[in-house]
Parts: C-alpha cells; structure tokens; sequence
C-alpha cells in the first residue's frame, strides 16, 4: 500500500470536516469525487479576472477567457492522448456525450436491421439512450452477457464473439463497472468490433481519472467522461470523437457558435469540435477541468490506480469476514477497479447507509443506475464503497466498524 | 447511536421489519397497486380485498397484504399499515395517511395516535420519508382502482 495519500489530503478542504460528530469517511466517489484547492482557485479565479465569452469578442478579458478555454481543450486532449485538440468536444457529462453519440451518429447511421451491442453491465446512461436510437432507427438493441452468480466472471468473452457480426454498426461498453468494480479489456473490444467494422463507443466514466488513458493505443472510436469523478467541476463532461468520424457527422444541437453563415433560410457548420457545441459553453468548468488533469498527472495516473486497487483488495479481505455478505464483481486477488459493492442477508442497503452516516462514513446504497444487473443477480440494492486518492486504509477500519455495529444492532452478527 | 438514529429505528420498526404482518399474496384480493421508489430500487405491492358495505354505506377493506422488498423503514410502514387499514373506508384510509405524512414530515404526532407515531423520527432524515410513505402510496392507488405503479417520483414528498 503506497502512502499517496498522506501528501494529497491537505489538497482537499471538503475532507477536513466531521459528519456526525466523526471525521469525515468519504466513500462515495464513484458517485462523484471531492476537489483539490488548486480546481476550486480556477474557479475562483477565472470569475475574478477573466470571465467573459469566448470565441466572440475582441477585448481582452474575451481573448484571455477564450485562450484559457482552448487552452482547457488541448490538455485534456493530452490527458486522453487524443491526436487532435478538435477531438475533444465539452458537453455537461458523460450521459450528455452518450447521448450526442446516439443522436448524431445513432441518426446518420442507423436503419432495420443493424444490430446495437452493449453489455449487461452498463450504467442507465451507456443502455438508455441505445435503448432509445434503436427504437428510433428500427435497429436491434442487444447486451453481452456477465458470468456467474456474483457477475464475478467479468464479460462473457464468447458470447462477445457470436454477438459481434458484421450486422453490429456499434459498440457501446464501460470501460470500468461502477457496480461491480470489474475492468472490461477495452483494448481488445475496440479490436474486435473494428474487425467487423462496428464503432465503438467507451463509458470512461469511472476510468479516465483513475488510471492511465491513451484513446489512440486503445483505437477507440468515441470516449464518455465527467469532470466531476475526477476532481473537476459538476456540469462539465467531454466526448472525444475521432476526427474522421466527427467531421462527417451533423450537430445535434443547433444555433450560436456552431456556425459559419447564416441565411433566414440556412446555415453551415463549422468543423469539430464547435459543430458540437452550440451556444455559450460551460467556460469556468472546462478550464477547471484543465486543472484536474494537471492535478491528476501530478499525482501520476499509474500511482492512483495502484493506491485505489489496494485499497479495493485490503477492503476485500476485511469485508469478506462480515457475517452474512456477499460482494459482487471480481473475486479477491482478481484485477477490481478502486470499488466494493456488497449485500447482507437481512440489513438492506438503505439502512446500511443511514447507519454508516452516523458515524461519518458516506457510502451508496440503491440500485447504482443500474436496474437490469440488479435483477439478474437477484438483488434490489446494494451498498458500494467506492475509493480514490486520498482514502486510507485507516478509512476502510472505519467503515468496516461501522458495519459491525450495524449488523449487531439489527440483530444478525 | 444518536438519539436521532435510536428515534428512527424504534422497537416498534425493528419488530414489523423482522416479522412484517400481512405479508405474501392474497388470493382473495379484488385490488392491487404495485409502488415504486426509483431512486432506491424499493418496492412494494399492496393487496385488498374491498367489500361493499350496507345499501347506502361505503365499501370497506375487509383484508389486505403487502409484499415486496426494501429497507426497514419501507417494510416496517407497509407492514404497519396493512394493520391500520384492515376495516377502513377509502375516506378513513384517506384521512390516516394525511396524519401519517404529517408524522413523518413534521416528526410530532397527535396523542390519539400510537402505532404510526413511530414514524415521527423519520424527519429527521428526510431522505427516508420516501420510503416510509411508499406502501401508503400503492393502498391508495388500489383503493382508486388505479393501475398505474404508484412511484415516489410524482409526489411532493
Ligand atoms: C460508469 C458510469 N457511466 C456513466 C455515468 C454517468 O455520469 P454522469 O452522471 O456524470 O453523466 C456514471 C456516473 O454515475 C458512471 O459511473
């Protein structure tokens, strides 16, 4: 276990508090992650000194807010190792990429016939809005399935094979399960569906702030993220898109800033990445998110992988000596993402929150946007801790205490 | 435990949570709702049996179940309910959930009332008031014959 932590906790201010009376557990972050002071000073600063509109004006506030979102632009075009700043198009999430992707491409692209696959381990977001293109287009909508009793046995790699035809026109999946914790092979989906020529579409949601991320070694077609689960600002997100494909692909929204001219009758686009980003853009957080991923290779994405992947195996080990749970995903010793969901016979999740409140310890219960897994696994909820860069191990003592007196108190340790 | 925490988990919850009363089918039902708390994955279905009353006099539940799957709280106040109800007129079963949303919402209950002022520590954590009122919200919807899924979503609470 690396000490990473112990020189990134005084970066965060959020966390310095008590809940409760305790000091704060946080536990959430595949919810969402906390914010180093240096994200929260961007915002801060770009209110105080700069902020105007971008693109339109002349004057120097205009020209430094413009330079500075550009500027925003190119690094997480680095972050991402994307060949091309234009590749990097802001929306306000991953849910909002996801679902220009169904729309723009999903329009263009779909017809009867063709097949759109994803998984069964899909957040709402990556299932939803296929659900909705291919109702839209007449195409079919189909999910490679999860193995065993506990989805422990990560996607079924020969089922993935006889579901990748060349009638697949897309391929939508996570990169990391945010209920299971499990690491799809990214790399070797993108292969493969490229053998058959289907596009592929990946949900980085809980992945790019987490651990090294390189769109052109992966081959990715298009790629989902938030700002704000990796330290950056709620409200923004960004869609990479390779440039071949987005330069021929028609805006999904429409008016200001998209466009080149104007008639009452008419109009033309411009290229990527403005094509894509009609009206004033989310300015402040986009340049906030820049900081992130200065912040985020500072620390070293390689570091902050292996810190939440030991925590994950240390909570593993504790967890598994609690009466009665059971912990769904990849089993102990195998390769998990920074994450623990687990159930109790007869505590539910919601109760199991409430409780862990109480001693400062925030955790998820529900259904984690994901029904359809829920189902199959025969489970309504679940409770997820969920790691990142400045959680300790003396966190996960915490939690599994709290989880102690809760089985105690309802009677079934 | 916080007094808050000890105030929201009475005896009263822990023991209709452990061995909830009317719980399963009921093969005698003539009406049933199925409810819904998106937000948490919890649901619950209510079924009853309605009986009409005297020429002239309302119907009345002569029987009611519940089941489903949820928290403490969920199981707890359905499982209550299904206690409070069996006897009522719509109008009676009406009036009671008003008093039991203003127990949970406002955490004081009236002094007539006993079994359901065990909700009241439920304000406290406002989050939970869902769940406290989900089962009420399918007696309802079954008691107006609606069939659409009776969800949390579309009420205030
Ligand atoms: C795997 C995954 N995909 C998509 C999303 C949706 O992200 P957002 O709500 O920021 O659009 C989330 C976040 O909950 C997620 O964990």
């Amino acid at each position: 276990m690396s000490d990473l932590w112990k020189n990134v906790r005084v970066d965060f201010p959020i966390l310095h508090q008590q809940v409760n009376g305790k000091p704060l557990v946080y536990l959430d972050n595949g919810a969402t992650s906390q914010k180093p002071r240096a994200v929260i000073d961007a915002l801060v600063r770009y209110y105080e000194r700069d902020n105007s509109n971008v693109h339109r004006g002349l004057h120097a506030l205009s020209m430094r807010a413009t330079d500075a979102y550009e500027g925003a632009r190119a690094r997480v075009a680095r972050f991402i190792n994307a060949a091309d700043p234009a590749e990097i198009i802001f929306t306000r999430g991953t849910t909002d990429s996801i679902n220009l992707v169904a729309r723009s491409w999903g329009h263009a692209h779909l017809k009867p016939g063709d097949v759109v696959l994803t998984t069964e381990i899909e957040h709402h977001s990556n299932l939803v809005p296929w659900q909705q293109a291919a109702r839209a287009s007449g195409a079919t909508l189909k999910c490679v399935p999860v193995l065993g009793a506990d989805a422990e046995g990560g996607l079924d790699l020969a089922a993935l094979d006889q579901l990748l035809t060349p009638q697949v026109k897309l391929f939508a999946f996570t990169h990391i399960s945010n209920t299971l914790g499990t690491i799809n092979p990214v790399a070797e989906f993108c292969r493969r569906a490229r053998a058959v020529g289907a596009v592929t579409v990946i949900d980085a949601a809980q992945s790019v702030g987490h651990a090294p991320f390189d769109v052109q070694a992966l081959g990715a077609d298009f790629v989902a993220f938030s700002g704000h689960k990796m330290c950056g600002p709620t409200g923004i997100g960004v869609l990479y898109g390779r440039r071949a494909l987005l330069d021929q692909l028609a805006p999904d929204e429409t008016g200001g800033g998209m466009v080149v001219n104007v008639t009452y009758e008419a109009a033309t686009w411009k290229p990527a990445p403005e094509r894509f980003e009609a009206g004033t853009p989310n300015v402040a957080d986009a340049i906030a998110l820049g900081v992130a991923c200065d912040y985020l290779d500072a620390l070293s994405r390689d570091q902050i992988a292996a810190h939440d992947a030991a925590l994950a195996q240390l909570a593993m080990e504790k967890l598994s000596l609690l009466p009665g749970i059971r912990i769904i995903g990849p089993r102990a010793g195998a390769a998990r993402s920074g994450l623990v969901s687990f159930a109790f016979e007869g505590v539910h999740a919601h109760d199991v929150v409430t409780f862990a409140d109480e001693d400062g310890v925030a955790l998820r219960g529900g259904h984690h946007c994901n029904q359809p897994l829920m189902r199959k696994l025969g489970l309504t909820s679940t409770t997820r801790a969920s790691f990142y860069v400045y959680n300790t191990p003396e966190e996960i003592d915490a939690l599994v205490a709290s989880l102690r007196k809760i089985l105690e108190f309802f009677g079934v340790a | 435990m916080s007094a808050d925490l000890t105030e929201l988990y009475q005896q009263v919850i822990l023991d209709h949570n452990r061995r909830p009363r009317n719980r399963g089918k009921l093969p005698t039902a003539n009406r049933v709702a199925h409810g819904d708390n998106p937000s948490c994955g919890d649901q619950c279905s209510v079924f009853l049996r309605l009986d009409p009353g005297a020429p002239g006099q309302p119907d009345r539940i002569a029987e009611i179940s519940f089941d489903g799957s949820g928290c403490a709280i969920s199981q707890a106040s359905a499982s209550l309910m299904t206690t409070q109800l069996k006897g009522k007129t719509t109008a009676e079963a009406e009036k009671l959930y008003n008093e039991f949303h203003a127990i949970v919402t406002s955490g004081h209950a009236p002094e007539e009332i006993s079994d359901l002022a065990a909700f009241a520590g439920v304000h406290a954590f406002p989050a939970r008031i869902k769940c406290a009122t989900l089962g009420w919200h399918a007696a309802l919807n079954a008691l107006k014959n609606d069939a659409a899924p009776a969800t949390t979503e579309s009420h205030t609470d």
